[in-house]
């Protein structure tokens, strides 16, 4: 059996101290496998962003342990935590968070910029990642002055341009009407069908979450409910 | 990220928010500009008071006389001081009335045999009684000459030469006219008549070729009378001790000696101890004019204050300013680390930022600085400081400007840290949830 690419063992998260302690996750445990689309649901305060954040590094569980590729990633620091996320994850957020001032290729340059890529070979691959996206003419538009579609669109040409291993989505049709909103959806999933990445959606759109491999519902911080265990 | 994109991204960065980063330059701008035109005024008058000094004396020239006993003359609680043949009279160096005790030959031999001093000249001095230009009115004046490496500052026409047999020499600009020369051009090349008297009461007249006009200056050379050439002076020193049996004739006030121009403060200060010990008292130029260098440095420095505390005010605009930058981007700095950009890679992004604002404002302040100081100083030296030829009141060298934008880009980057620590420890988390 290969090792899943993430690993999640009794996860606790909690906020605060004290009377004021908040538990945002309660012992959660599930393995990722690669190429896998696998969508993590629950209403708001559920606990699936903390989840995200956990999964994606950008937060330290409380306890347990998440593996990433069979290493505890509570021994990743600094600089190799920072190879690990630009590397290895690609981001999608329902604000976008593109730079409104500068162009769409910039934006889309970022991460290869912090990984310290040649800015020649920067701009072949952004525009690379632009045109698979049907975006390429707008390389040089400022972020502002691009529709929600086509902010969405540039956003995920950023999240591929590291050629990243996991897509972290979160809620990314959320501010996007149902017909645009559909065309970035078969995007992620042609990405995930075709290139093997694997896709990991927060949301709470059960027509977006229905068309992932599995789903994983998050309530009050704890797994209720995993398709993959109901169908084994 | 390498350094040139960091320098890049913080470069564009800057001017993401215009109108709050003009205005936070323009006030490191002020503080530029002025800490600019104070430096350039003590520079300036420093400068001054160099080429003053090379005009009174070279650098490597120390007047010598002999010590004496500072209540010499006076009774005190030891009693009335012995009489000392060798004390004269002197007239231009102390008050009327006062004598000093001559340097004989012998002591000349003697101050030659020190360590260190390379020449010794003794300094003749020479009372005329007055001089004349053609028929024109009788002036009284007083009469200099110029030891090596001494310079003049002329108005017109050349310095008397050492080397020359001729009898040559310059007036100060201010006799130009008194003697009744239409200017100071129309004067090189006259003749100047002087008269002077011999020990035996009998005066003898000495005709003099005017070869240059000097400017007037603060300390200029010959105490602001004539400056004579070597044949001149001999001339009219033999011509006034008439009279005088000769080793009475050898007895001078001063002497001038030489050292090695290459002697630092501390070889000066042995040499004068030297000096001290054989019986002679050496002052430089440099001591003349060094308590006026101190004031100078002195006023230039609160001056500089002023500027600093201007400097420091800007400088919380540049903690304001990069503080507003953190939080209007805070969720671009969440995205930045979410995609693993390190804490002290955005610390040099914000503090870098800093610096640019630093030394936009420095570079435009020095810049306008110098354009106006020079501007200010070429409308003074024609009008309230015509008095005082060759100085240019605000002047600048490259060395004290780029510190000085240094000194501001520092002060910038210490600004930027505040802010910059601030944006580097952000919790990505908290960043990208915020509103």
């Amino acid at each position: 059996m290969t090792t899943p690419i993430i690993r999640v063992k009794d996860v606790h998260k909690s906020y605060g101290k004290g009377p004021n302690r908040f538990d945002a996750l309660k012992g959660v445990t599930f393995d990722i496998n690669e190429g896998e689309s696998v969508a993590i649901i629950g209403k708001s305060g559920s606990g699936k962003s903390t989840l995200m954040h956990v999964l994606a590094l950008l937060d330290a569980p409380t306890s347990g342990t998440v593996e990433l590729e069979g290493i505890d990633t509570s021994t990743l620091k600094g600089k190799k935590l920072n190879r690990a996320r630009n590397k290895t994850f690609g981001f999608v957020f329902q604000q976008f968070f593109l730079t409104a001032n500068i162009s769409v290729l910039e934006n889309v340059m970022l991460p290869m910029k912090i990984a310290g890529v040649r800015r020649s070979e920067r701009k072949a691959r952004a525009h690379a990642a632009l045109e698979q996206l049907e975006m390429d003419d707008k390389a040089s538009n400022k972020a502002v002055n691009l529709s929600g579609g086509q902010k969405q669109r540039s956003v995920i040409a950023r999240a591929l341009v590291n050629n990243p291993r996991i897509i972290f989505a979160d809620e990314p049709t959320g501010n996007l009407d149902t017909a645009t909103g559909g065309n970035v959806e078969d995007i992620l999933f042609a990405l995930n069908r075709d290139k093997g990445i694997t896709l990991i959606v927060v949301t709470h759109d059960d027509e977006l979450a229905a068309r992932c491999d599995r789903r994983i519902y998050i309530r009050d911080g704890l797994l209720v409910n995993d398709t993959t265990e109901v169908a084994a | 990220m390498n350094v040139l994109d960091l320098i890049g991204t913080a470069a564009s960065n800057t001017f993401r928010s215009k109108t709050r980063t003009v205005l936070t330059i323009l006030a490191i701008f002020v503080g530029a500009f002025t800490l600019t035109i104070t430096n350039g005024l003590g520079t300036g008058i420093n400068r001054y008071i160099d080429d003053t000094v090379t005009a009174i004396g070279a650098e490597d020239v120390m007047t010598v006389s002999v010590s004496q006993d500072a209540n010499a003359g006076f009774a005190d609680s030891s009693g009335p001081a012995e009489y000392d043949p060798d004390a004269i009279a002197s007239d231009g160096f102390n008050r009327p009335g006062s004598t000093v005790v001559a340097l004989t030959p012998d002591d000349l031999e003697a101050l030659a045999s020190i360590d260190g001093v390379l020449d010794v000249e003794a300094t003749k001095s020479i009372s005329p009684d007055w001089i004349q230009a053609g028929d024109g009115p009788q002036y009284l004046t007083s009469v200099g000459g110029l030891v090596d490496g001494q310079t003049v500052q002329l108005a017109a026409g050349a310095a008397p030469s050492a080397d020359s047999d001729a009898f040559e020499l310059n007036v100060p600009i201010s006799y130009v006219e008194s003697l009744g020369f239409a200017d100071a051009d129309a004067a090189v090349g006259q003749t100047l008549t002087i008269a002077i008297t011999d020990a035996e009461r009998t005066q003898h007249l000495v005709d003099a070729t005017i070869v240059g006009v000097a400017e007037e200056s603060i300390a200029a050379t010959g105490a602001g009378g004539l400056v004579v050439n070597d044949a001149l002076t001999d001339e009219l020193y033999t011509t006034q001790n008439i009279g005088i049996s000769l080793d009475e004739q050898e007895r001078y006030a001063q002497a001038s000696i030489r050292f090695d121009a290459a002697a630092t403060d501390a070889d000066v200060t042995a040499l004068k101890e030297r000096l001290t010990d054989a019986g002679y008292t050496g002052t430089t130029v440099a001591d003349q004019l060094g308590t006026f260098k101190t004031i100078i440095d002195a006023i230039v420095l609160v001056l500089n204050a002023f500027a600093i505390i201007a400097l420091l005010a800007a400088s919380f605009g540049i903690v304001n300013t990069l503080f507003m930058s953190v939080q209007e981007r805070t969720r671009e700095i969440g995205l930045m680390k979410a995609m693993g950009m390190g804490g002290g890679k955005i610390f040099g992004l914000f503090s870098l930022e800093a610096v640019i604002i630093g030394f936009l404002g420095s570079a435009i302040g020095v810049g306008i600085g110098m354009l106006v100081g020079t501007g200010i100083s070429s409308v003074l030296a024609g009008a309230l400081l015509a008095d005082l030829p060759g100085l240019t009141l605000i002047a600048f060298d490259p060395l004290s400007v780029t510190v000085i934008i240094l000194v501001v880009m520092a002060i910038a980057f210490l600004a930027g840290t505040l802010p910059a620590a601030r944006a580097a420890k952000a919790d990505p988390v908290e960043s990208l949830r915020y509103e």
